[in-house]
Parts: C-alpha cells; structure tokens; sequence
C-alpha cells in the first residue's frame, strides 16, 4: 500500500525518532511511504484560539502537500482530529475533502485498516500506562470513553500494545482524565494545565508504571516536563516506537 | 468599561490554596463517580439522553405554542404569569408583586435564574430582606460569593471556612466544623426567617405547558417550606424550561439527580398547580437573551440545558480552578458556553478556559455539545477582535511561520539552537510559562526531516 507519512511539526522538531518508528514499522509492514519534505503543520494551533484567519494559510499548505495521495498516516491523535474534523478555515475544495477522508490516524490505521496480528519484532518487558488522548479518545474513537459506561468496553491502543511481548498494562485511578496540555492552553491557563499534569503523571506514578505511553507526543511532551521538574522515575514514549521496537 | 474576567488568574489563586483545590477535586471528581455507578443502573441510559435531548429541541422549535398553552392553563389554575423580556424587567415585575403586598422579608431557594437577574442586591436595595433557604447559597450568601457549582454551591470551601464564617454571622464556635452541629445552627438560625417571611420566591426546573403546573427540585425541602408557609409564592422560570406534557417528566427527573449528585431521584420533587388555599401564586417567565439564543444555529443546542452539573462534575479544568474562577453565574463548562451569550466583552477569555478534553459533551444528559461549543465561541471571540494581545501576536506569528516550509525550517533552527545554549534563568523566569512548573524539551540533535534527508534521500 501507497501512503503519504504526515510527521507533525512538534514531532519533527523535538521528537524524531517517533517519526522514524513510525516510518520503519509503517516500511516492516509493507507499506510504500513517501514523506513530501513541504509539510509544516496542520493548522491546529491556530484553528484552537479560534484564529481561521491565522489557520487557513497553513490548512492550505497541508492540502497542497496532500492531495496526490489516497491514503496519509500520522501519528498524532490531535493533529488527524484537527484535519478530519476542525481542517475549514480554508474552502471546502474537493482536494481539500479529499485530504480530511483521507488522513488517518496511525492506531487506528494499524487496527481499523491494516487489522495488524502481531508485532513479532517488539518486545517491550516494561509496566506501561496507557494515555489515550482526549481527542483520540472522545474524537477519534481509540477508545470506550469512562463516561459510557454502559457501552461495551474497548480500546485500540490497548489491543495493539496487548500484542507486544513482555509489555504489562496497568491500570490507573482515572484513565481518561485529560493531562492538561490542551494545546496553547498550557501557558495560557498555566497554573490549570501544570496542576492537571502533576496529578496526572502521580495517577501513573502510584500504579507502578514504568512507561507511559501515548500516541500523542503533545500530550508526552507537556507530562515529561512536568516528570522532569519532577525527577520522577517515570519516562514517556510513543506507541509506534513500542510496536516497531525503537528506536528510543 | 465592563472588567474583563480573567479565569487563569483567578484559578491560580485556587490552586495556590492546595487544600482547598485537592479536596474539591476529590469531592468534586467524587460525584462524577457517582454519578457513573448510577448510569451504569441505567441500561437505556443512552436512549434516554436521545429521548430527552429530542424532547427539548422539539418544545424548543415550537417555543412559542408551548409558552402560549403554558400560560393559559396556568392562568385557568389561578396562578398570575407575568412576562420579563430582560432581567431588568424581571426584578421590576418581582418587585411590584411584592411591595403591592407590603413584603418586607422574602425566603427563597435555589434559583440560578433570580442570580442571572441579580435580584437580591436589587431587592435588597429597595429595603426588601432577601434570605438564601438552600445551605450552601445561605454560605455563599454569607460570604458575599455567587454560587460556584449549580448544585453545590459552596463547594469549594472546606469545613473548617464554614465554621469561620457562621462563628461571625451566627455566633458558633469557630474551632468546631462538626457538620451536624453546623447544619443544626444554621436550621436554627433560619427556621423563624421561615415563619416571619412574607413571600416565598423559588425558581422551576420544569414548566409543564400541557398542565401549567412546574417543578421544583431540592436535596433540602427548603422550597418546599417557602412556597407553603408565606402566603404569597413568586417563581422564576427561564422561557427554555418547558416541557410539553407531564410525561415528559418521567424522562427528565430519571435523570437530573443521577446526572447531578448520581442519586436516583432529587429528595424533594414538589408539583406546583395553581396557588394553595388563600394563597397567590405568581410565574415569571424570563427571556433575557433566551430567545438570541435560539436564534443562533451554533448555540442554540445550550438552551436544553436542564442545570445539572454534570459537565462541572466532569470538568477537569473546573475541578483544579473552582468555580469561582468563571467570575461568572454560570461556570463549568456550561458556563464557558452561556456566559459570552450574556456579554462577550467581559466574558471573552472563558472559551480558553478549557482544554478542549470534551468529557462535558459525553455526560450531558440531554446530549449539548458543550465542547464543540467551547471551541465555537472561540472563533466568536477572535472574529470579533476581542483575543488579548498575547494570544493574537502569538498566533498571527505562528501562522505565517507554520504556513511557509522554508520559514518553518528556519525557525526549527533558531529554537533548537536557543534551547540548546540558553542559560537556565533566560529559559526559567516569568515570560515562559511553561516554565514554571515543567521542565522545557531537550533539544535532539536533529529533525525528523533532518534525518530523513539524511538516510533516505541521499542519492535519489
């Protein structure tokens, strides 16, 4: 299969080896991935302080980067939000649907449309808590959010990290309560945003986890400042580098 | 100039009280739980939300038809209805009902409405005393405080603040916060406010246009006891309260409590059809921006609103800044929602008060979706040019940079190269707020894109 590799720009920056795992165990998988080289950010940024004006030059830049492809995979849970759900601060040209039907997001890439059975490659013997997103909880559906609690439970990201040899999920108190990133809330409601992260990362922390992991670095990237500041012994990392095995 | 409200600031100052936010967090997050165990007694929970949800947005688009049946099978019971456009005109109409009856003393319960309206600093101003009979608007009343939760109002104070502040008002013991000896003080302390009150004011949490009767729901009986032993009764009901039939009902009061504290049922649901014997009953029916609202395709969804509290409940920003934060009637996620409605300028920073988690959208019981909302009223507030400063250079920056892959390269250099060589005071100190509390990323050696040119394009 033919897909374009969409790497968010705080990936790129700050996280690279998240795209490397993800390009490898995209490769390991058999999928023929091309990375356009003119790709900078979705727009969300933006879009969340409610600045369309600000949003749309780069909305339009993602589609421009985009349309040729059928299929484009990445992996962050907000930013493929953003493109499905929030990508019209510019017009609703058919490249432009086209890019939003055609985005998804690398859990349920690998779950919903490859249906992957097994990641023999992986071995992570590590107590790993699982952070699911709020947007890829509650906006693309990884997960049974905690508030329907009479739906049939089920989680994606847990199903794939299931598959993973030696690796132990643990449960915490509240699962889905959001870290507190929220984006540029994080410092502009910052007093909120850290104190939502300090209880979050103790959540995990008092269960025992070794790992949290995530597939949204945003997310890890707010709770590894707070680990830090911390100096806790707690370290974070992406779910494409448990299920391809690195790199770390 | 209106005061801009400003919920960071506010809801740093909770935080910064670290009892005070740890334990309302845990009691707050503890009704949540609640709150999940009874849904989950509930199969048809979901179902239910659809049916009430459906039911609200029916009699909404029928609003007109549903107030006309209302107020004429009230008026066939006895009951007077009046008509406020506006909350001006609320208190106006509130205060010819009373002084045409000499009231002098008014009790009344629980009415997020009648604060809407800020009709006891008016009626108070007219020479009229007004006494909160619900315990924790009696506190916040004492304390010179709007409510902070709907439900709960005072929730945000620890035993021991109660304790200081009826020691004053009341003249208790300040050094004893047994809740029984509290709660027998203040009974004590209101039970002849009951019985020397010339009116009793409360608000509706239904209005039943097929009958013309509505109810009101307490944990407390306190409405119960102004509505019966003063002769004169006035309600205040938003113009969105109405439900069509009485059946109606049955789907509502399932779940109102389970939703709010998650208990099965609100311990008081009292039915009120026409004034008592000898007495007089009066309804206001209040538009005040009401019908705007319904106007507005983005917001109109919010007006189902039935004053729950689960979105607070749930609400992890809410839970860490109280609700006090909002600097507003309404706080919580709902809130976040109806307050710009009322006034956009004051109001204009609450949309950012969220993190956007949507767990708000998920337990409303009559399906808004709040989060979505949030989001919307953001938009409201940049196209209207009212984004403080910061945010605007910021995002306007932002934007040109994220929009042009040259530009954005550059600027991945110039960040990657300041935090790798910047001493620790100029990257830790107030400009950075992210800084205060979290450790900044370490820098990798390089991009991603960096990397990829590296290995995978050499060549080709």
């Amino acid at each position: 299969m033919k897909l374009a590799l969409f790497i968010p720009c705080y990936i790129d920056a700050f996280f690279p080896e998240v795209g490397i795992a993800t390009l490898e165990l995209l490769e390991r998988l058999g999928c023929s991935v091309e990375y356009p080289l003119d790709q900078t950010c979705c727009g969300q940024p933006m879009a969340n302080s409610g600045c369309q004006d600000d949003a749309a030059p780069a909305e339009a830049q993602l589609v421009r980067c985009f349309q040729g492809f059928d299929t484009v995979v990445g992996p962050s849970g907000s930013c493929v939000h953003h493109v499905r759900f929030h990508l019209d601060a510019i017009e609703q040209t058919p490249q432009t649907q086209k890019v939003r039907g055609s985005t998804r997001e690398l859990v349920e890439f690998l779950h919903d449309d490859l249906k992957v059975e097994a990641f023999p490659w992986a071995s992570f013997p590590h107590k790993v808590g699982l952070h699911n997103s709020c947007t890829a909880v509650r906006g693309l559906g990884h997960a049974r959010p905690s508030e329907r609690v009479n739906d049939l439970y089920f989680s994606k990201t847990g199903d794939l990290l299931g598959k993973v040899q030696g690796l132990e999920l643990v449960e915490i108190d509240r699962p889905d309560e959001c870290c507190g990133f929220g984006g540029s809330f994080c410092v502009t409601d910052e007093a909120v945003s850290a104190k939502m992260g300090y209880d979050k990362v103790q959540d995990f922390y008092r269960h025992g986890v070794e790992y949290i992991a995530s597939a949204d670095m945003s997310c890890l990237l707010h709770m590894k400042g707070v680990i830090d500041r911390l100096n806790l012994p707690l370290k974070v990392i992406h779910i494409a580098q448990i299920l391809n095995g690195g790199p770390l | 100039m209106t005061q801009v409200v400003d919920p960071e600031a506010r809801a740093a100052r909770f935080i910064a009280l670290e009892i005070h936010e740890s334990t309302h967090d845990r009691l707050v997050w503890g009704m949540r739980q609640h709150r999940d165990k009874a849904v989950a007694g509930i199969p048809e929970w979901e179902e239910l939300r659809e049916l009430a949800s459906q039911i609200k947005e029916h009699t909404l688009t029928h609003l007109d038809k549903y107030l006309e049946e209302f107020e004429a099978k009230a008026t066939s019971l006895g009951t007077h209805v009046h008509w406020a456009r506006d909350a001006e005109e609320h208190n106006s109409v509130v205060y010819d009902i009373l002084s045409a009856h000499r009231v002098k003393s008014v009790i009344k319960s629980k009415s997020m409405l009648q604060e809407e309206c800020g009709m006891t600093p008016f009626l108070q101003n007219r020479g009229i005393e007004v006494t909160e009979s619900d315990l924790g608007e009696r506190i916040q009343q004492l304390s010179n405080e709007p409510p902070s939760h709907i439900v709960v109002p005072a929730i945000h104070k620890l035993r021991t603040d109660v304790a200081e502040l009826f020691a004053k008002d009341l003249g208790t013991d300040p050094k004893n916060s047994d809740p029984h000896y509290l709660a027998e003080a203040m009974r004590n302390n209101a039970r002849p406010r009951f019985m020397a009150a010339d009116a009793g004011m409360t608000g509706g949490n239904f209005a039943v246009a097929e009958t013309g009767g509505f109810v009101v729901c307490t944990n407390e009986g306190n409405a119960d006891i102004g509505a019966s032993v003063p002769p004169l009764h006035v309600a205040s009901i938003g113009i969105e309260k109405l439900i069509p039939r009485a059946r109606d009902l049955g789907v509502f009061l399932r779940m109102l409590s389970r939703s709010a504290l998650g208990t099965p049922m609100t311990q008081y649901t009292s039915h009120f059809h026409g004034p008592r014997r000898g007495g007089e009953l009066h309804v206001v029916l209040v538009d005040n921006t009401r019908s705007t609202r319904l106007g507005s395709p983005d917001f109109w969804h919010a007006l189902k609103c039935i004053r729950c509290g689960a979105c607070m409940n749930t609400c992890p920003v809410y839970r860490r800044g109280g609700g006090l934060s909002y600097g507003a009637t309404y706080s919580g996620p709902i809130g976040v929602i109806l307050d710009p409605g009322f006034d956009l300028r004051k109001y204009r920073e609450l949309p950012y008060h969220s993190s956007l988690c949507g767990s708000c959208t998920e337990v409303c019981p009559v399906k808004i979706d709040i989060s979505d909302q949030i989001y919307k009223w953001r938009r409201v507030v940049a196209a209207a040019g009212l984004l403080s400063l910061t945010k605007r250079v910021g995002m306007s920056a932002l934007g040109t940079t994220l929009a042009h892959p040259t530009l954005f390269d550059a600027a991945e250099s110039v960040a990657e190269t300041v935090l790798a060589h910047a001493p620790r005071s100029l990257l830790y100190n107030s400009l950075n707020p992210w800084g205060k509390h979290r450790e900044l990323p370490t820098v990798p050696k390089q991009t991603f894109r960096q990397w990829y040119l590296e290995n995978r394009k050499k060549g080709s």
